[in-house]
């Protein structure tokens, strides 16, 4: 608990410290742990299970759908791993991770489009060969 | 605090300084956050070879694809390692918050020869295919696999690296706060090569072997 | 060409006698300058016993102070060979016109576009930005240093070794002959086998490692050593500029990196990234590149935008309009800079659609840009406006700056691009940017906050030259260009057929030598100022009334900044503080807590450094051992937990009274 009163106390004073130790992330409770663990298992064997025995007979919906649990194993991990909350630091970290996500999207879905289009636009037999 | 305190008081001429109780600054105050900006930094590292998994990674070049490659079984035990890593390196933490140093160190070893399996199977991976003729220079694809996944295997490798340093430091210094500090740095770093892994597993081994 | 026995290729790698360019006079003739010039400071260095003096209080510190005035000597060594560059290209393209050759071969004209890009970007632009921000923002934002003091040594020296690879090529082997940012095919192994292409990838990626490692620090810095009471709304606007500028280095360089990596492993290992066979794409590399390419140029001006806002409240005597919605137009050109960058390759053809949705974000981008022009404006409407040095950078400045935002609009324009893509009117745009954006800021920073620095004002004399020479030598050079570029010359030509092109670029390069004459004068005037630093000697502290936190201690600053960390009221926390009356304190001093110096980040970055130089000749056995080397060293250094000490009361009382007897003369 003690964690918990000094982050309040130190996102009361945003932006400065107060000289000891204590306000890193919280290390969380063996409980978290294991609930993480046990999602997480959960999470990656279903996807397995889903590809390794060709259980949904359409591929694009077996895609979407394995995506959306990495989706959700991802939160997960950072929920009960890496103790993510909007109070650690201030919200600092989560405001870092938000915008590093948007980055992510941004170059990753951007480069998908761009290069997407000019390969059909350029070299439309590339996939026919 | 105190000082704050005063300063922010509806006085006529309020304080400008601290002239008493002034906050130290540590310089371990900030390696918290400065150390997950970095790790924010190396997710755009992982974003370029994504995309370039992405944009190049059906380029098979008449060479073999991801279905003709992938051992799932493999990928399995794979991903058991570094997920059973993840969380004995969780118990060393927890270990770490009760200040018991011993099992610390044990969970610690634990975690590393989880680490080390993983390497272990990823560098037989590696070798076998490169053995079937499927080296990084056959075709994009292969070549945006091999970067991808070993990319993510060279960040394990310092790791570990990093973990054997941090155990000798903790077995000479025991759990001081730079040392734990330290401890919750390569926790976040480990943690964090495991979301990495969730997305390579899922887009590259997964989907690869799709259609 | 003698051939090598195989021991020697062993043992140096491919590096051959050849390699040398003594065939080269130009190269021989500056080989030889560099090498007396440089045995000349080596001489006096140990003529008057310096070294230990530079290693102690120089090299090994971690005084953001003096790490801040290291990156902008960097700088300024690094523009005199960036600017010799170009020197050197509008000599050639003024006379090498209807088969007159010029004087430079084409191998040689490649070389030098190719290094004058890179070296003005990285080892000019980057150094005077992260030099500027990493004096003034812990001042700043009253804290005592920055929140990793040694990682701040190790990215500068990094920046160097980067800078040192750059140098070097210049006369061992040669540099890359592809652009300034290296597309492939040209730059794979299959067109550009030599040396040159790799000193380029190396370069960049040991200087990056240290500027993105610089990004961390700085974003850390202003996250958690604000003063008490400045919340993120009453940050001065350079800080916020420098947060913002900060988090895009830290969210982009990995890009760059990355992009770099596939493209070495391209050349080193033949994976198919970016060739043309077995299913590579060498337009994955020109959209990865300019995914860091774009936010990198507003990495370069946004810092410089914040430096304008400070020189315009101090110098109109009163608080910058629009506080606000400058702070929301820095976070949102921040965010779009991450949305534009296929404008720089419109023609590559990606067709319509993702054309026009690129055109239209590189349209809206200039609408938070104009904003901040109009608060320019009307902080000095009204204002008791100053004309000093930076005042005339900021008017200078707003002028130019607008000129090359609505040429760069015309080019956000698809069909336009189409015509003008690759051409001078190009390299009009950005020269017009960058000169009148970036380079006037640095001189509007350098003569704001070189009083703060060294307790000394620049010589408004020669510093008057030299603006007038910059800003008429940057219209002369700069305006032909649009108007050859609207003709229709495209960049990067040695030499040209069409006679009536070439009166054009004869006043570009009087322009050119108007510019050599400004830099001439800003150099003449740093030492004039240095001769005449008793006259010039500023012994407030604040010399230009300024607003902010930094003018509250003295010039020079000492190395704990404050001596009592100051608590932060309003905005303009410095202002407020004269406007009520202040008094500093005369008693009570305590000792300080301050990082202590080390030699471990140059040694580290001296070991990669040795390291690239290593693999870009292919001695294996020189990286390989360099590389552990260099991680043993990290290693070691983490070894060591006595990394703080404190300053003893009794010398702060010493420096706080020697500052309270100069208040008094004055």
């Amino acid at each position: 608990m003690s964690q918990n009163h000094a982050e309040a106390h130190d996102s009361h004073h945003a932006g400065h410290h107060d000289g000891h130790d204590s306000h890193g992330a919280a290390h969380g409770s063996l409980r978290g742990y294991v609930t993480g663990f046990l999602l997480s298992v959960v999470l990656t064997a279903i996807p397995f299970w889903l590809v390794m025995n060709g259980v949904l007979a359409n591929s694009t919906l077996t895609a979407i759908v394995i995506m959306l649990f990495a989706a959700a194993q991802i939160v997960v991990h950072m929920v009960y791993f890496l103790h993510m909350n909007g109070r650690s630091e201030g919200g600092w970290t989560m405001m870092a991770l938000i915008f590093t996500i948007v980055i992510v999207a941004i170059a990753l879905t951007g480069s998908l489009w761009v290069m997407f289009h000019l390969n059909a636009n350029m070299m439309p037999d590339l996939h026919k060969m | 605090m105190t000082a704050t305190a005063q300063g922010s008081d509806k006085a006529d001429v309020p304080v400008f300084h601290f002239a008493e109780g002034e906050p130290e600054h540590h310089p371990g105050d900030s390696t918290m956050l400065g150390f997950w900006l970095y790790l924010m930094s190396d997710c755009l590292v992982f974003a370029v070879l994504f995309a370039t998994y992405g944009v190049l990674g059906r380029n098979y070049a008449a060479g073999p694809s991801g279905a003709d490659l992938f051992d799932l079984k493999l990928v399995a035990v794979n991903t058991a390692m570094l997920l059973f890593s993840s969380i004995t390196y969780g118990f060393a933490m927890l270990a770490m918050d009760k200040g018991r140093q011993a099992a610390v160190q044990g969970w610690l070893v634990v975690t590393a020869l989880f680490g080390l399996a993983f390497l272990g199977i990823e560098l037989y991976e590696f070798a076998h295919l490169i053995h079937e003729g499927a080296t990084p220079m056959r075709s994009a694809f292969l070549s945006s696999f091999f970067t991808l996944v070993g990319t993510h295997g060279l960040h394990v490798t310092f790791g570990l690296i990093w973990l054997a340093v941090l155990m000798t430091q903790v077995s000479k210094h025991g759990l001081i706060a730079a040392n734990r500090r330290r401890l919750m740095c390569l926790s976040m770093f480990w943690h964090f090569l495991d979301v990495v892994w969730i997305g390579v597993f899922t887009f590259v081994y997964l989907m690869g072997v799709l259609k | 060409m003698t051939s090598y026995p195989d021991w020697w290729k062993l043992v140096f790698g491919r590096f051959t006698l050849e390699a040398i360019p003594y065939h080269e006079p130009i190269l021989i003739a500056t080989f030889a300058a560099v090498l007396l010039g440089g045995l000349a400071l080596v001489a006096l260095i140990s003529r008057f016993k310096l070294w230990g003096y530079l290693w102690h209080e120089w090299f090994t510190s971690v005084d953001h102070k003096k790490i801040g005035i290291m990156y902008m000597i960097l700088g300024v060594i690094m523009l005199l060979r960036g600017f010799a560059d170009a020197l050197m290209m509008r000599g050639q393209q003024a006379i090498a016109f209807a088969g007159n050759e010029g004087y430079l071969p084409p191998h040689h004209y490649d070389q030098i576009f190719t290094a004058h890009g890179v070296i003005m970007i990285f080892f000019v632009a980057m150094p005077f930005v992260t030099g500027l921000m990493n004096y003034v923002v812990p001042l700043q934002i009253g804290a005592r240093d920055v929140a990793f003091p040694f990682l701040n040594n190790f990215s500068f020296w990094m920046t160097v070794g980067g800078a040192v690879l750059v140098m070097a090529s210049l006369f061992i082997g040669e540099f890359a002959k592809v652009g300034w940012l290296a597309y492939p095919p040209l730059s794979g192994v299959a067109y550009s086998p030599g040396v040159g292409m790799d000193y380029y990838l190396w370069a960049l990626q040991i200087a990056g490692i240290g500027t993105t490692l610089s990004g961390v620090n700085l974003i850390a810095t202003i996250v958690k050593m604000r003063a008490p009471g400045m919340d993120l709304m009453k940050m001065p606007i350079f800080t916020w500029t420098s947060l913002c500028t900060n988090v895009l280095i830290v969210a982009t360089f990995p890009i760059l990196a990355a992009t770099l990596a596939l493209l070495t492993l391209d050349r080193y290992v033949g994976t198919n990234f970016f060739t043309n066979d077995l299913g590579g794409n060498p337009m994955m590399y020109v959209n990865l590149i300019w995914i860091w390419g774009h936010p990198e140029v507003y990495i370069l001006i946004l810092p410089l935008f914040g430096v304008y806002s400070e020189v315009a409240s101090t110098f109109c005597g009163k608080r910058l309009f629009g506080y606000a919605s400058m702070v929301y137009a820095t976070v949102v050109i921040t965010i779009l800079s991450y949305l534009v960058w296929l404008h720089h390759f419109f023609t590559m053809g990606s067709g319509a659609s993702v054309n026009s949705f690129f055109g239209i974000t590189t349209m809206i981008i200039s609408i938070p840009t104009g904003a901040k022009i109009f608060n320019w404006l009307f902080t000095m409407y009204r204002g008791r406006i100053r004309f000093e040095l930076p005042m005339m950078w900021l008017l200078a400045f707003m002028i130019t700056f607008v000129i090359g935002g609505m040429t760069g609009v015309m080019l956000a324009v698809p069909p336009a691009d189409f015509v003008l893509h690759n051409s001078l009117f190009l390299i009009a745009h950005f020269h017009n940017v960058i000169i009148g954006g970036v380079v006037f800021g640095v001189f509007a920073g350098i003569a704001y906050w070189f009083p703060k620095a060294f307790g000394f004002k620049l010589d408004p004399f020669w510093g008057h030259l030299s603006f007038w020479f910059w800003v008429v030598g940057f219209y002369v050079a700069f305006m032909p260009l649009y108007i050859l570029g609207l003709m229709g010359v495209t960049r990067r030509l040695s030499r040209f057929e069409d006679p009536s092109l070439q009166i054009w670029f004869v006043i570009a390069a009087f322009g050119a030598v108007l510019i050599a004459f400004g830099i001439l004068c800003f150099l003449i005037q740093i030492g004039v100022s240095i001769l005449r630093r008793e006259q010039l000697r500023d012994t407030t502290g604040d010399p230009w009334d300024g607003r902010t936190l930094e003018w509250s201690t003295s010039s020079p600053p000492p190395a704990y900044n404050f001596a009592f960390t100051p608590i932060a009221h309003d905005l303009d926390s410095w202002a407020d503080m004269k406007k009520r009356g202040y008094q500093r304190p005369l008693t009570g001093y305590r000792p300080i807590h301050m990082p202590k110096n080390t030699g471990a980040g140059l040694i580290i970055a001296g070991l990669a450094t040795i390291c690239g130089f290593a693999l870009i000749w292919y001695i294996w056995w020189l990286a390989a051992l360099s590389f552990v080397a260099a991680i043993a060293a990290v290693i070691i250094h983490t070894f060591n937990y006595d990394r703080d000490f404190h300053i003893p009361a009794d010398e702060v009382v010493r420096a706080e009274e020697a500052r309270t007897q100069l208040l008094g003369r004055a």
